[in-house]
């Protein structure tokens, strides 16, 4: 059993915070614990904490248990948990707002390796518009170090030289590749989404 | 009997003529049947058959009419005969459509045909026409015994509905127990926000109707008599006054919870029930309420649901009071409306939101920020002027400690449903009675019924009166006294309203039943009632005792006295008279009794066995219909009787069925027992008790105990019935023939 918890928990401030910054977060308050979700899951058994359990921990006001854990990045969205939610909470969007928020907040656990391949993804796509696959595909590989990278590249190379066979992957994308047209009006479009975001959670940085 | 003058109308449509051989049947009739018309006709239930029945009536040819057809379930509006006693043999769902058309079968198949012949000549030879009892008189006034939320509802509707009603109130003012409330749960969609209780305008209504009177301060002390003519005393000032029915609508009383000092409750004013809550509501009107101890506005507020409910604990009551999840949702959005900044939470181990915006009700109290915790409440702890409740989150798994405001506990409703008739009445039984049961509130009779099984409604369990849960709700074990809202069970106001309504028009149909002397239901409509042959009595109290309804008092010399409005003719009466002196005019011990020994006996070397069922109409005849509907085969030597109820059942047609040679009896009633489904409440129960001493008769006549057997049978027994049926065929091949045939 573990410790009485204090008594600022299971107040609603939390709960109010989730609501306003994290994506689908108002779902929160509708769950009605009936555990569905968790039994759907097929991850389920590798979860620190299930969803509805990560509900009831929100509403028990325990953020740092919430946002420091590594539950929500378990999300593979495969939708099982929404198709069969019967208060039709998005689920799989609640999990990825919760991982999304946690690590704007900088309290998702260190050395996630889906948190870390999503950081790269996002970096690749916003620089300009475009996923270069063979950059990510390459960065995938060497995320580990280099030897790692070495050997699944040596690993891989029959699919990459088939690819640049059919035409499917092109070597020059490593010289910069392709871009969407307007990369200036891309960068003042996220930069302005970031000032927005900012200003409201700073509202709850006390 | 000489003016008796039987006939037997034989019908040969739905392929009976094809199966059986009814020109046999016919003269079967005449012959062991002594009927001295035997007509057969293709179609007997069309126009063309029923004037050809109506014509020998009409003509004076016939009293006494056989109907050999279908069941007696089927066709009643076509064979619906006035002045004439009527027996129906049950041909095709009894025979042909149970048996295969096989040339192996025809013979016996046929003998059964022929015996239930013989079996509805010699039941109908007994019968006479019943006549209503002449005790009748019109009455159009219901007594309201309660003038809170159900009391009300009812006056009114019986009101609307042209009759006059009475209430009388033992408070000095109407409303009950909803006028203490701020706002009650919402009766229609969107199920969004706590409404007006509704009760001032209620109140306004009745005092401007004049057919309605109100006895406020006063109570019911002498109530006697019968439907259609109660005469109920009103103390201190109200008089005696003649009333057609009653309804008990005396509420309930919240469970005191100062029986729980594990939740502080006493111990400061910041721990409330549910009724506490809503004074603090009432005084806020809309605004922050504000904590008893020192007045500060609440900012935070736990409700504790199950509080000393649901629960085995000594003291605790261990049911389900069924509106306090509601209840706590709705005094929640109390606060979440005046600030939704508040923090509200409910714990509780299940949610319950019974009715159809009860699931609605919950969805808004989640939107409007109410908090759902599952746990368990351990203790709340007052000290130095702050509160605390310690619980286990069951789903986190953990012990906590949560400082709060203001702690509302979900209490219970304890039934007002007056003196338990049915307690243990001897000394000591009483004490240990008092340890174990100190929830009962301690009651004065709500009725002072003066009847000889005792002043009030009989209980069922946890103190609610008895009533019919699952085919007549309201209805008591005392005809025309109807009980509703949480005195039968525990509700919420919106199914008290259902009940109000349901009971009102069940009180009007009893006073009209009343005028005009027949039964309510199940056997709506019917005339009979019992007679007793005075001279055969020994005043053993049996039938007055046993009487699932009170039916009947004893008069001075210990003689019963028949109330026969009060009677639902079920018969128990008439099967636990040892002396048979019990009868019904179409329907006795008699009718019942010649028909079994009217069957043709098999030699015992014919091997051909016969079996007696005697069926519930209510549920196992139907049953039975079923099976044959369905097709469903079973033994052609089964020779079923229809009777009232099981309860009906007098042993001497057991002991004279295996003395004249039956070599196995089957008993087919309802289910007994506290989740009874019999229809006359105790007469199934009655049965099998008087069955499980048939063991004796059994040893004395040095039959195997197998030969009888009891069953609780459903109305959805269809495929059972075959099989018990067939299953007692193969015990007696096992166990050999009865011997005492002859």
């Amino acid at each position: 059993m573990s410790n009485p918890v204090t008594v600022e928990k299971y107040r609603n401030n939390f709960l109010r915070e989730v609501e306003a910054n994290v994506e689908e977060g108002d779902w929160v308050k509708r769950c009605m614990q009936c555990g569905v979700c968790s039994g759907s899951c097929p991850l389920g058994p590798h979860w620190e904490h299930p969803p509805q359990e990560l509900f009831m921990m929100i509403r028990a006001g325990k953020r740092d248990e919430v946002l420091g854990s590594s539950s929500m990045w378990m999300c593979t969205s495969c939708y099982n948990c929404i198709a069969r939610c019967p208060r039709e909470l998005p689920i799989t969007h609640i999990m990825h707002g919760l991982a999304h928020y946690a690590k704007r907040l900088g309290l998702s656990p260190k050395n996630q390796q889906t948190k870390k391949f999503a950081q790269k993804f996002w970096d690749n796509l916003s620089k300009k518009g475009r996923v270069n696959e063979l950059k990510l595909g390459l960065s995938l590989y060497f995320m580990n170090g280099f030897m790692e990278g070495v050997k699944m590249s040596l690993k891989m190379q029959k699919v990459g030289l088939g690819m640049l066979k059919t035409k499917r992957m092109s070597p020059f994308e490593m010289l910069g590749g392709h871009g969407c047209k307007d990369s200036k009006g891309l960068q003042a479009i996220l930069n302005k989404a970031r000032e927005i975001e900012e200003a409201k959670i700073s509202k709850f940085q006390g | 009997m000489a003016d008796k003058k039987l006939g037997a109308y034989i019908c040969k449509g739905c392929g009976i003529a094809e199966r059986l051989d009814t020109d046999e049947l016919a003269k079967i009739a005449k012959s062991d049947g002594k009927v001295t018309v035997a007509k057969q006709h293709d179609f007997l239930c069309n126009s063309e058959g029923v004037k050809m029945i109506q014509a020998d009536i009409d003509a004076g040819e016939v009293t006494h009419v056989l109907i050999a057809a279908c069941s007696r379930r089927a066709k009643t509006d076509a064979f619906r005969f006035e002045k004439v006693a009527i027996a129906r043999a049950n041909l095709r769902e009894g025979v042909i459509w149970i048996r295969p058309d096989t040339e192996d079968a025809k013979e016996t198949t046929q003998e059964m045909a022929e015996d239930y012949i013989r079996m509805g000549c010699a039941e109908v030879k007994f019968m006479t026409l019943p006549n209503a009892s002449g005790e009748q008189g019109r009455v159009d006034h219901v007594l309201i015994v309660g003038g809170g939320f159900t009391g009300l509802t009812a006056a009114l509707e019986v009101a609307k509905a042209g009759y006059l009603a009475t209430i009388v109130e033992k408070t000095s003012a109407l409303g009950g127990t909803a006028a203490q409330l701020y706002k009650r749960t919402p009766n229609h969609s969107p199920f969004a926000a706590p409404q007006d209780n509704g009760i001032a305008d209620l109140i306004q209504q009745i005092e401007s109707n004049d057919k309605i009177t109100v006895h406020l301060n006063a109570t019911v002390t002498k109530t006697e008599g019968a439907p259609g003519r109660f005469n109920a005393e009103i103390s201190p000032d109200g008089g005696t006054k003649t009333f057609g029915s009653i309804i008990q609508a005396s509420g309930f009383t919240p469970y005191d919870a100062t029986q729980l000092p594990e939740f502080a409750y006493g111990k400061t004013p910041d721990v409330v029930d549910q009724l506490g809550l809503e004074a603090l509501a009432k005084q806020a009107n809309g605004g922050t309420i504000k904590r008893p101890s020192d007045g500060k506005e609440v900012k935070n507020v736990v409700f504790i649901q199950c509080a000393g409910q649901r629960s085995e604990k000594e003291g605790h009551l261990s049911y389900c009071s069924g509106h306090c999840c509601m209840t706590s949702v709705k005094q929640a959005m109390y606060f979440k409306d005046a600030n939704p900044n508040i923090d509200a939470m409910v714990i509780y181990t299940e949610l319950r939101m019974p009715g159809a915006g009860g699931e609605d009700f919950y969805r808004n109290g989640q939107n409007k920020g109410i908090t759902f915790t599952k746990g368990m409440v351990s203790e709340v702890v007052s000290d130095s002027g702050k509160v605390s409740v310690k619980f286990k989150d069951l789903i986190l798994n953990e012990e906590v400690d949560l400082e709060s405001d203001l702690v509302v506990l979900a209490t219970g409703m304890i039934p007002n449903s007056g003196v338990d008739i049915e307690v243990p009445v001897t000394e000591e039984e009483e004490k240990e009675e008092e340890k174990t049961v100190i929830n009962i509130v301690p009651a004065d009779s709500v009725l002072n019924l003066d009847y000889r099984q005792g002043p009030d409604l009989p209980q069922l369990v946890n103190g609610f009166t008895d009533s019919h849960f699952i085919c007549f709700p309201y209805e008591t074990r005392r005809t025309g006294i109807y009980a509703a809202g949480p005195v039968r069970r525990p509700m919420d106001m919106a199914q008290a309203t259902e009940d109000a309504t349901g009971a009102a028009l069940k009180a009007i149909q009893a006073l009209e039943n009343a005028s005009l002397g027949q039964a309510a239901h199940p056997r709506s409509g019917d005339l009979s009632f019992p007679i007793f042959r005075k001279e055969g009595c020994t005043q053993c109290k049996r039938c007055t005792v046993e009487c699932p309804f009170g039916a009947i008092n004893e008069d001075e010399a210990g003689y019963p006295q028949f109330n026969e409005a009060r009677c639902r003719r079920c018969g128990t009466c008439m099967g636990a008279c040892p002396v048979r002196v019990i009868s019904f005019e179409n329907y006795s011990v008699e009718t019942v009794g010649q028909a079994i020994k009217a069957v043709d006996m098999p030699d015992e070397f014919d091997e051909k066995p016969r079996i007696l069922v005697l069926a519930c109409e209510n549920d196992a005849y139907p049953a039975l219909d079923m099976a044959g509907m369905t097709r469903r085969e079973y033994s052609a030597f089964v020779r079923i009787i229809p009777v009232r109820c099981l309860g009906s059942v007098n042993t001497i047609w057991i002991s004279d069925a295996l003395n004249s040679g039956y070599d196995g009896i089957i008993l087919m009633g309802c289910q007994k027992g506290d989740d009874y489904q019999c229809h006359f409440v105790k007469g199934s129960e009655m049965a099998h008790y008087r069955m499980s001493k048939i063991g004796d008769t059994l040893q004395q006549l040095q039959l195997e105990t197998e030969r009888v057997q009891t069953y609780e049978i459903a109305i959805t027994d269809m495929h059972r019935v075959p099989k018990i049926i067939n299953d007692m065929a193969e015990t007696i091949e096992k166990i050999g023939m009865n011997p005492f045939k002859f």
